[in-house]
């Protein structure tokens, strides 16, 4: 671990201020929340920096009500207290079911929202210095692709990078509208969750499109709809404290017989928390049949590219979505 | 025998519980020294070349290093006998995450620090590493003997004959992967070298030089390497080993960084040198259970009797170390055959090398060979308990000596009833929604070894009995149950009785091996403390003192000993997802007499969700294109959670096996996970149909057995 210097922000505008006069003294900076994934990033040495700026004591923790029962969410709760309250639980609650899949308890007592939408990938190369990883050293290579592939994506992957997201939260996320709200050196910028994580194309060190200095203030889920009634399954190789393989969340809306709306978050297929959009128009308008859920996955799951390792995430997602789906169902009816 | 020695053993919590639990029971790395340094290991990033240069520079530089060691400076040390011993002597590296290197300096993180700005350059050999595991390669080539004492090539009768012309027959390929043992306490170690003894100290056998509070399964092995390297007698090295927070088998022999530590102790003397390895650095260079590829074939005849057993194991071995697990033991001595065979393969790479690991041998021998008697017992149509029945040998099939006693027949039948074994003709139907449920059964079976005799000395003191051996307690409960034995044998309430152990400065003891602890060292125990009243009567003066060791019934040579067991399992297979979920698990054992049911219990259940967490996720992934362990810490190598593990009980016979020793008690440490991975997949094909010959029976591995054996099961269509 490289020494740095530990620095406490007082407030928004004094931790960009802190970002803002180190960048102009070629110093490195990194905001620390809950710490449970960046202390292990510099431990390890993926990460180095020069000044580490606590923002966890910022007073960004509120859960407050927005319009038609929207919720805005400080980016700095803690994924425990955040998966147990009243609003978020009665709300959506497929946020507090994903965020309680998620790590464990010591974990998510430390952990805050926006850490936990910038915890970066849990891919073994990228996490072992001593292999090429174009993540972590852009150039060297990706290890991946013709490695220890079980955990690789399936969509959306590039010839530089094959790395999943690894977040359960986000997965939930991804199935509902959210903006994220940031601050920078310009000011306030609102990001559409859609538009937070990236892609890796050839750039794949970048995970997210937000600026280096930019703080995450807050989470705003918009009204929920028919998001009331919503799930998140995830499958993983054991019962708990593991990574999913693949996860699922749905919410859907039922109206005789036929789907009114549906939303579908997948975990473990791609480098961004992935919106199975083409899963959901196939559904949207039609017969609400397990039938039509398994139809409906085939034609999202026509876009994945497996590799050797990982073609058994299509078989999961091609049986947990319509499982996922069939339980919503029933518990409409 | 005593009679106090065959009361029967009473449950006893630990009695290091109360400082376990409460943080202050001391650990290598905890005892509190003064001014202590900190050592950071460097690890080769190659598999095998030259050093070509080590830039070390700027790691001196930084504020607070005391030492950077390489094969440079280090002291010159004799060759020691263990070749992984052999670091920082030569510029080239074995295998990859070899010791190539390391840091000493005032704080952990400045060590680290500095470890990581340590340039070692490499030139690699022209024909690159050799890592990648492959049973057809030129170089594999048959194996004479395995573990020095098992038969490499065995053959009795015309198995091929046999296997030709059976009524019955099964054949299959098993796989059993990488594993680690991952003991909860990391290894660690501080190393003291004793400054300012002046010159004449040297020669004084009693003075010591070299202290070490260390993490092993016996004080012997690191005092012994050490003395031999640093030309010290062993009395010069003091080791100190209290408490040990788990090993199986991986803290059994020392690893490069013991070597390393009191190197870089002994150029800074006076000075504490501390490390504890991290979990990657574990996985690189403390040992690990090989993998295994098997075949092996079963013939019977048309009332289930066994005509040919055949059993072929091809594993990998390490350059450095030829490690080789004897996984075909199982065959030859658990069921009677007329004829059979056993063969061994191996396979020389550019790697580390393996070593012990709880049941070596017979966890992988026993994965295979039970689940092939299930695949005969289905396609016989008979119970899978009755066919086991049917096959127990009189006498050991491969040596012919009569059993010291065997138990096996009461285990499965009385295992199967307390359980309610019950399983399905036809496989697949039991449901609860998406998940199929089913029922398995394996038996289990490891041997006893002699591991040579061991010293107990009994000291009446304080009005106290105070017995010291340097036995280790690695979390078996040795404190406790030694303690037991010889309040049992001398005939006084336990807490007139003191065990000291985990320290050199008591009498020499084998070390915590081979599931031996309770019946050797109990043995000696037993035999210390008779000496003890026969020389001191029951009023003993104070200071009143007497050594023994232990005593094996003579003729033990011509009887074969075994712990036996047997497990049940239920499990949970769901359709959606291929997740395994065991529901219940349940052993019945023969573990001769049980000292105390307590730590017994903690034992055996210990072993079987070992057994559990092998059989449904360890897996340690060996990079073919690097040679080393990607997936290296708790996140990547998936071990039971607490979630995983729901209802495990045991039982046991409880009969003593007269030719164990004075304690008639056999060793329990490792019988508990052997078959257990057996068991599971057999349950796993009650529930499915679904035959799996690969640990770890992983996701991937259900579904695309599921997607490979035909059409879509039922609740994908609903
Ligand atoms: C053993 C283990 C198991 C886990 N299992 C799971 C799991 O099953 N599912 C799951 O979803 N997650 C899991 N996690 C990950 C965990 O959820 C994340 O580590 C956590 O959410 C990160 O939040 P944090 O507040 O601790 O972030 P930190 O570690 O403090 O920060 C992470 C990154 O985000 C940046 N950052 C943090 N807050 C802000 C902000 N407000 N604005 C801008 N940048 C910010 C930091 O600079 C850093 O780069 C696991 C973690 C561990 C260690
Ligand atoms: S998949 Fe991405 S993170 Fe993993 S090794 Fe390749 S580049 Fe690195």
């Amino acid at each position: 671990m490289r020494p740095f210097t530990y620095e406490r922000a007082t407030s928004v505008a004094d931790a960009l201020r802190r970002t803002a006069g180190a960048s102009r003294e070629g110093e490195r900076t990194a905001y620390l929340a809950g710490g449970t994934n960046l202390i292990d990033h510099l431990r390890l040495g993926i990460r180095e920096t020069d000044r580490l700026i606590d923002v966890s004591h910022l007073d960004l923790t509120e859960v407050t009500e927005l319009e038609e029962g929207g919720l805005r969410i400080g980016a700095l709760a803690r994924n425990a207290d955040v998966a147990a309250h009243p609003l978020v639980r009665r709300t959506f609650p497929v946020v507090s079911a994903a965020m309680l899949a998620g790590a464990s308890g010591q974990l998510r007592n430390m952990a805050t929202m926006g850490g936990n939408l910038l915890q970066r990938t849990r891919c073994v190369y990228f996490q072992d210095l001593s292999t090429p990883c174009n993540k972590r050293d852009p150039g060297s290579g990706c290890s991946a692709i013709e490695g220890l592939g079980t955990y690789n994506a399936l969509i959306g992957t590039s010839d530089s990078c094959v790395a999943v997201h690894p977040s359960d939260l986000c997965v939930a996320l991804a199935a509902l509208d959210v903006t994220v709200v940031v601050e920078g050196p310009l000011g306030e910028r609102r990001i559409d969750f859609a538009d937070l994580h990236r892609l890796p194309g050839d750039r794949p060190e970048r995970d997210t499109t937000l600026e280096r200095s930019e703080l995450i203030t807050a989470i705003e889920i918009a009204g929920p709809g028919f998001a009331r009634r919503s799930r998140y399954r995830k499958l993983r190789e054991r019962a708990s404290y593991a990574f999913a393989t693949v996860s699922v969340a749905a919410a859907l809306e039922v109206r005789d017989g036929q789907v009114a709306d549906v939303r579908i978050g997948l975990g473990g297929v791609s480098h961004k928390p992935h919106r199975a959009l083409r899963a959901e128009e196939v559904l949207r308008g039609g017969p609400a049949t397990h039938e039509a859920y398994a139809a409906a996955i085939a034609v999202e799951m026509e876009q994945a590219r497996p590799g050797p390792d990982n073609g058994y995430k299509v078989t999961q997602l091609r049986r947990a979505v319509p499982a996922v789906l069939s339980a919503l169902t029933e518990e409409t009816a | 025998m005593s009679d106090a020695a065959t009361e029967q053993g009473r449950d006893r919590a630990r009695v290091d519980a109360p400082l376990k639990v409460s943080g202050l029971a001391p650990y290598a790395y905890e005892h509190e020294l003064e001014d202590p340094l900190f050592l950071v290991p460097v690890l080769s990033t190659v598999a095998t070349g030259a050093i070509t240069g080590i830039d070390a520079e700027a790691a001196r530089a930084v504020p607070g290093v005391a030492l950077v060691l390489t094969h440079e400076n280090a002291p010159r040390l004799a060759l020691p006998t263990i070749p992984t011993l052999a670091v920082l002597r030569k510029p080239r590296v074995r295998y990859r995450g070899e010791i190539v290197a390391a840091v000493v300096a005032d704080s952990l993180e400045t060590a680290r620090y500095a470890a990581s700005l340590v340039r070692v350059d490499y030139a690699a050999p022209p024909s690159g590493p050799d890592v990648r595991l492959d049973p057809e390669d030129p170089g594999v080539r048959p194996l004479r003997r395995v573990m020095g004492v098992y038969p490499g090539q065995h053959t009795v009768g015309d198995v091929d004959g046999e296997l030709a012309g059976a009524a019955y027959r099964v054949e299959g390929h098993y796989a059993t992967p990488v594993n680690h043992h991952n003991p909860i306490e990391p290894h660690s170690m501080v190393a003291l070298w004793h400054a300012d003894l002046g010159p004449l100290a040297t020669v004084q056998p009693r003075s010591t030089r070299l202290t070490v509070w260390d993490s092993n399964q016996g004080v012997v092995a690191p005092q012994g390497v050490l003395a031999g390297a640093f030309g010290l007698l062993p009395t010069q090295v003091e080791v100190i080993s209290p408490y040990v927070g788990g090993s199986f088998g991986t803290k059994g022999m020392p690893h490069p960084h013991v070597m390393v530590t009191a190197m870089a102790a002994r150029k800074l003397p006076g000075r504490a040198v501390k490390v504890a390895l991290t979990r990657p650095q574990m996985f690189a260079g403390t040992g690990y259970r090989p993998e295994t590829r098997q075949r092996v074939a079963l013939a019977a005849d048309e009332q289930g009797r066994l005509r040919a057993v055949d059993h072929e194991v091809f594993a990998p071995v390490s350059r450095v170390i030829p490690w080789v697990d004897p996984t075909a033991g199982p065959s030859l001595s658990m069921y009677a055959s007329p004829t059979r065979r056993v063969s061994y393969r191996a396979q020389h790479l550019d790697i580390g090398p393996g070593t012990f690991m709880r049941a070596p041998g017979e966890y992988t021998g026993m994965f295979a060979l039970e689940t092939a008697m299930d695949e005969l017992a289905r396609e016989m149509g008979m119970d899978p308990v009755e066919l086991r029945l049917r096959n127990e040998p009189e006498a050991d099939p491969e040596s012919g000596r009569p059993w010291s006693s065997r138990h096996v027949a009461t285990c499965l039948t009385e295992g199967a009833r307390i359980f309610g074994l019950e399983q399905q003709q036809q496989p697949g139907g039991r449901r609860e929604g998406e998940w199929l449920l089913g029922m398995g059964v394996a038996s289990a079976s490891f041997p006893q070894m002699g591991m040579g005799p061991s010293l107990a000395r009994i000291t009446f003191t304080g009005g106290r009995y105070v017995v010291s051996m340097q036995a280790s307690d690695i979390g078996t409960g040795a404190w406790t149950v030694l303690a037991q034995i010889a309040a049992q044998a001398l005939d006084v309430p336990q807490d007139q009785v003191e065990a000291r152990i985990g320290t050199t400065d008591a009498p020499y003891a084998i070390i915590a091996g081979g599931s031996t602890g309770t019946f050797g060292w109990g043995s000696a125990v037993v035999e210390a403390a008779q000496a003890f009243r026969a020389e001191h009567g029951s009023d003993p003066a104070e200071g009143a003192t007497t050594r023994a060791r232990t005593r094996m019934p003579q003729g033990v040579r011509g009887v074969r000993r075994m712990a036996f067991g047997a497990h049940f399992a239920e499990v949970a297979v769901s359709e959606v997802s291929g997740e395994v979920r065991v529901r219940r698990l349940y052993g019945h054992f023969d573990g001769g007499r049980i000292m105390n049911p307590r730590t017994a219990r903690s034992q055996l259940v210990g072993g079987m969700t070992m057994g559990l967490s092998g059989a449904l996720f360890e897996e340690s992934y060996r990079d073919p294109r690097f040679g080393h362990v990607v997936n290296a810490d708790l996140a990547g190598y998936h071990v039971a959670a607490h979630a995983d593990v729901v209802d495990i009980e045991v039982g046991w016979v409880g009969e003593p096996d007269p030719w164990m020793g004075a304690t008639g008690a056999k060793g329990i440490g490792e019988v508990g996970i052997v078959g257990v991975p057996a068991a599971i997949g057999n349950a796993i094909f009650d529930a499915t149909g679904l035959r799996l010959r690969e640990l770890p029976f992983t996701p991937v591995k259900v579904l695309e057995a599921w997607e490979s054996s035909g059409p879509a099961p039922a609740a994908t269509v609903r």
